[in-house]
């Protein structure tokens, strides 16, 4: 990349358009210093070979006020060449600015696509520099270690880090994102950053010696990297192109390299050259046998280990169980658990269930002679001001609990089991069956009882017109006499 | 750290050290809240390189390596006499944290020897993840090892809480499961696949959190007489079937204390690498696997060229290519050039006509790609023709030294 050779030393303004346009640039990653001038330089068109850039002590010569001109308009590029710009800025090479200038000239100058020209020589070169930087930053992240400071509370830590590139500020927001409630500083040689926990702080550059000579981690540390090692894998080729040498000095567990690479050998060799030995342990036979035989082997059982899950949807009060005799000839399954049940942990207590009942009573059956359960067994809402109210089951979540609500049914052992409503449903046959059109006698598949569907009472006590909720709740009692005789 | 604590994490990062999948990658992107820790990046990174060249990302421990299984190949199985330990709950909490907080790991990598049994140890490991996330607000990668033989509510709630889970097929046929593990079956194996999957998509749907990188497995390469063609079948099977993020293939590697079973030998690492590139024919490079079967010598991939350059030489009627006109399904099949490759000659050819020298800037393997492509300037005529050329792309018949 030809930078021109400058004819003239002293113009300083791209006004005067002739000659070279010296800009001279803060030390390190002068993003802003760079757009500024860019912007001024686009703006009374001079060419990039009339540009000389300088990386130097002194602060930019194109300041927004400094000598009177008027900044540049800001520039419109590609939203790739504005991504671009920020991610060759921090590198070492002199020329970076001459690179970005050169490229913003040809996409200004009618080149709109040239970033998707990565064959271009220019374009190839940035792109290799924007690796570079991503490379330094992501070896950054990894391979940075923070040691704690005293043992005072709040915990403090502190790294030194030795970028290749000007990477600090561009570095540190990793580090606030993912550590955002510890006290730490980052020290390189170029600069510092703090973070409080609030805001982030750069300073000015800090000292391998600021950071304390080791961590009460450190070694276990080592030892982790010791043992995960595999001395039968010996490859350090590969090692030492994703973590090379250069960074080593910085990072405890290297010290531990030189000796597990010497004896990976001799390790190896005995692995493979030791004669198989027999067991010196006792053959526990006994907790073998005893391990298969881990499933709930009672109702009680399996109720112990739903009361103790954890609902999918955090929130709920407590597992509501099933309810009603071992043995029930009728079991009903519901929906879910509505407040009322989640605050009592019984099913079927709530409005609906209270409907349940009296339609039940009507249709000349018992309700506790019958088992009554729910699909899914941890209540779901939305809180409205004071009132949860009742969220639909995902099928997903049905899916869940379908596991416990078959092991349940078999534990029971009905002879026909009731679904509620189109969630029971799906709980039971395992696929979505419209109730309307499926309503009465039902087979799940693959059941060892008979199967019914009806509505849930829940959606008797939604109904809008009393004449409507009148005829359904009849055909509902209607439907329960229907169970009644089945299960006779 | 005390020294109790120590000792055991080197008994048991040394029994966890054979599982190859490291990978802290493929969870949503996530940042520390004020009072938790811990942050995913997307693609994950590797906080340092042990000198067998492998990445350590997560700290790759397990609970505990007592275990009631005796499967053949494992340094871990019941008639072993390596030395074991069982860390509680809290130890393995407490080194996740503290080396999170020093930058040395992206997060936990779970797995367990069976003990009591697979309910009991599946409940613990799910504690350690539960007990992150909820009393220390941990954000970071966590990885669990599902255990298949627990019962599927166990192996669901274990999804609430990890990023990844796996179960590892270990061997690939159902012979060879009987043979070397015998308390194992694969039609268990597949059932709890097949369950993680489903929930994984569900959850996907429904916006809710299940194990939201995806789930993989690892397959022992060496162990038994599987042939490679029979590895890619499966893998392409278990992709397909159950929607794994990745098949991890592992060296058989000498143990320390191994069986008479299996007697120990050098890992075939090269064999290793091979599968892990026709592996990446399938994924990225739309390969079926009848096609690497196809590139393969009797079922086995080549050693000296990598599988892609194998099917490419065997062939050689479809090459050599047009880097200016070419689909992108034809440009994928180029040896030696990538996905990444392929998609920049696509968007530059819409603006230039790629010459060789363009070419060369746009991928690395321009020594391999030469004799299968056509560029404005270059016609490979004379070398595609050659009988020679294998011999000269191979790499150097180079045993892979354990020095």
């Amino acid at each position: 990349m030809g930078l021109g050779s400058p004819h003239r030393n002293h113009p300083r303004s791209p006004a005067e358009g002739r000659g070279v346009s010296i800009v001279a640039l803060s030390p390190g990653a002068d993003l802003s210093g760079f757009r500024t001038a860019a912007r001024r330089l686009i703006a009374t068109g001079v060419s990039p070979e009339h540009v000389l850039w300088q990386i130097g002590e002194a602060p930019s010569l194109f300041g927004p006020t400094e000598d009177g001109q008027p900044a540049g308009a800001p520039l419109s590029l590609p939203r790739t060449v504005a991504a671009l710009i920020p991610m060759v800025v921090p590198h070492r090479d002199p020329e970076r600015y001459a690179l970005l200038y050169a490229l913003i000239w040809r996409v200004t100058q009618g080149e709109r696509a040239l970033l998707e020209v990565a064959s271009d020589p220019l374009v190839h070169r940035l792109h290799l520099m924007r690796k570079a930087i991503g490379r330094d930053l992501h070896k950054m992240h990894a391979f940075l270690r923070f040691r704690r400071v005293g043992d005072g509370e709040p915990e403090r830590f502190t790294a030194w880090f030795e970028p290749d590139h000007h990477i600090l500020e561009a570095a540190a927001p990793f580090f606030v994102d993912r550590f955002r409630p510890l006290h730490w500083t980052i020290l390189t040689p170029e600069g510092s950053a703090h973070w409080d926990t609030q805001a982030l702080h750069f300073g000015p550059p800090g000292r391998r010696e600021e950071v304390p000579e080791g961590d009460g981690f450190e070694a276990g540390w080592r030892d982790y990297y010791e043992s995960t090692f595999n001395p039968a894998r010996l490859n350090l080729d590969a090692m030492r192109a994703e973590m090379p040498k250069k960074y080593w000095k910085n990072m405890p567990e290297t010290a531990a390299i030189p000796a597990l690479i010497r004896s990976a050998a001799a390790r190896t060799a005995e692995m493979i050259e030791r004669p198989p030995q027999m067991p010196t342990k006792r053959d526990p036979i006994k907790a073998v046998a005893a391990m298969t035989d881990q499933n709930p082997t009672s109702l009680d059982e399996l109720n112990a280990i739903i009361k103790r899950s954890e609902p999918l949807v955090p929130g709920a009060t407590q597992a509501v169980l099933g309810e009603g005799p071992l043995g029930a000839t009728i079991a009903f399954v519901g929906e879910q658990p509505g407040d009322q049940e989640d605050l009592q942990g019984r099913p079927f207590v709530g409005p609906a269930g209270q409907l349940f009942s009296r339609a039940m009573e009507e249709a000349g059956l018992t309700r506790s002679d019958a088992y009554v359960t729910n699909s899914v067994k941890h209540f779901k809402f939305t809180q409205r001001g004071k009132r949860r109210i009742h969220e639909k089951p995902t099928a997903g979540e049905v899916s869940h609990y379908r596991w416990w609500l078959d092991r349940e049914l078999e534990f029971v052992g009905p002879k026909i089991v009731v679904a509620l409503g189109a969630t029971a449903v799906l709980a039971l046959a395992g696929k979505a069956v419209p109730i309307t059109r499926n309503r009465g006698p039902f087979a799940f598949g693959g059941k060892p009882f008979a199967g019914f569907i009806t509505v849930h009472p829940s959606y008797l006590l939604r109904l809008p017109d009393e004449a409507a909720k009148a005829e359904a709740y009849a055909a509902f009692v209607n439907d329960l006499r229907q169970v009644g005789r089945l299960a006779a | 750290m005390d020294d109790a604590l120590a000792k055991k994490l080197r008994v048991l990062a040394d029994a966890a050290k054979y599982d190859a999948s490291c990978a802290s990658s493929g969870a949503p992107k996530r940042k520390a809240g004020k009072d938790g820790l811990g942050s995913t990046t997307g693609a994950g990174i590797c906080h340092a390189y042990t000198p067998d060249g492998r990445c350590v990302s997560l700290l790759k421990i397990l609970l505990t390596n007592y275990c009631l299984f005796d499967c053949v190949y494992c340094v871990n199985r019941r008639s072993s006499n390596v030395q074991r330990a069982r860390f509680s709950v809290d130890e393995v909490v407490t080194l996740t944290v503290e080396f999170y907080k020093r930058n040395y790991i992206e997060g936990l990598f779970l797995s367990s020897g069976i003990i009591r049994s697979p309910d009991y140890t599946m409940e613990q490991m799910t504690l350690v993840a539960k007990k992150l996330r909820r009393e220390h607000g941990f954000r970071g990668y966590i990885h669990l090892k599902s255990i298949p033989e627990a019962s599927p509510w166990l192996i669901e709630e274990a999804g609430l809480y990890a990023d990844r889970l796996s179960i590892n097929i270990e061997l690939p046929t159902e012979e060879s499961l009987t043979q070397l593990a015998p308390e194992k079956s694969g039609a268990t194996i597949q059932h709890a696949m097949g369950q993680i999957g489903e929930r994984i998509i569900e959850a996907k749907a429904e916006k809710r959190r299940f194990s939201p990188a995806g789930q993989s497995t690892q397959v022992i390469v060496g162990a038994d007489a599987t042939d490679d063609s029979a590895m890619i079948a499966k893998s392409s099977f278990l992709y397909s079937a159950f929607g794994l993020k990745r098949v991890y293939y592992s060296a058989f590697s000498p143990i320390p204390d191994a069986s008479s079973a299996l007697p120990p030998q050098a890992p075939p690492l090269k064999r290793e690498h091979r599968l892990y590139q026709a592996d990446w024919m399938i994924r990225y490079y739309q390969f079926s696997a009848q096609e690497v079967a196809d590139a393969t010598d009797g079922g086995m991939l080549a050693l000296d060229v990598d599988p892609k350059l194998a099917w490419a030489l065997k062939n050689r009627h479809l090459f050599p290519v047009d880097v200016n006109r070419a689909d992108r399904e034809m440009l994928l099949r180029v040896p030696g050039l990538g996905t990444r490759a392929v998609d920049a000659i696509l968007k530059a050819r819409r603006h230039t006509t790629l010459r060789l020298d363009d070419v060369g800037r746009l991928t690395s393997g321009l020594k391999r790609a030469r004799s299968f492509l056509i560029a404005e300037d270059f016609r490979p005529n004379a070398m595609s023709e050659r009988l020679d050329l294998r011999a000269r792309l191979a790499e150097p018949a180079q045993q892979l030294s354990l020095f």
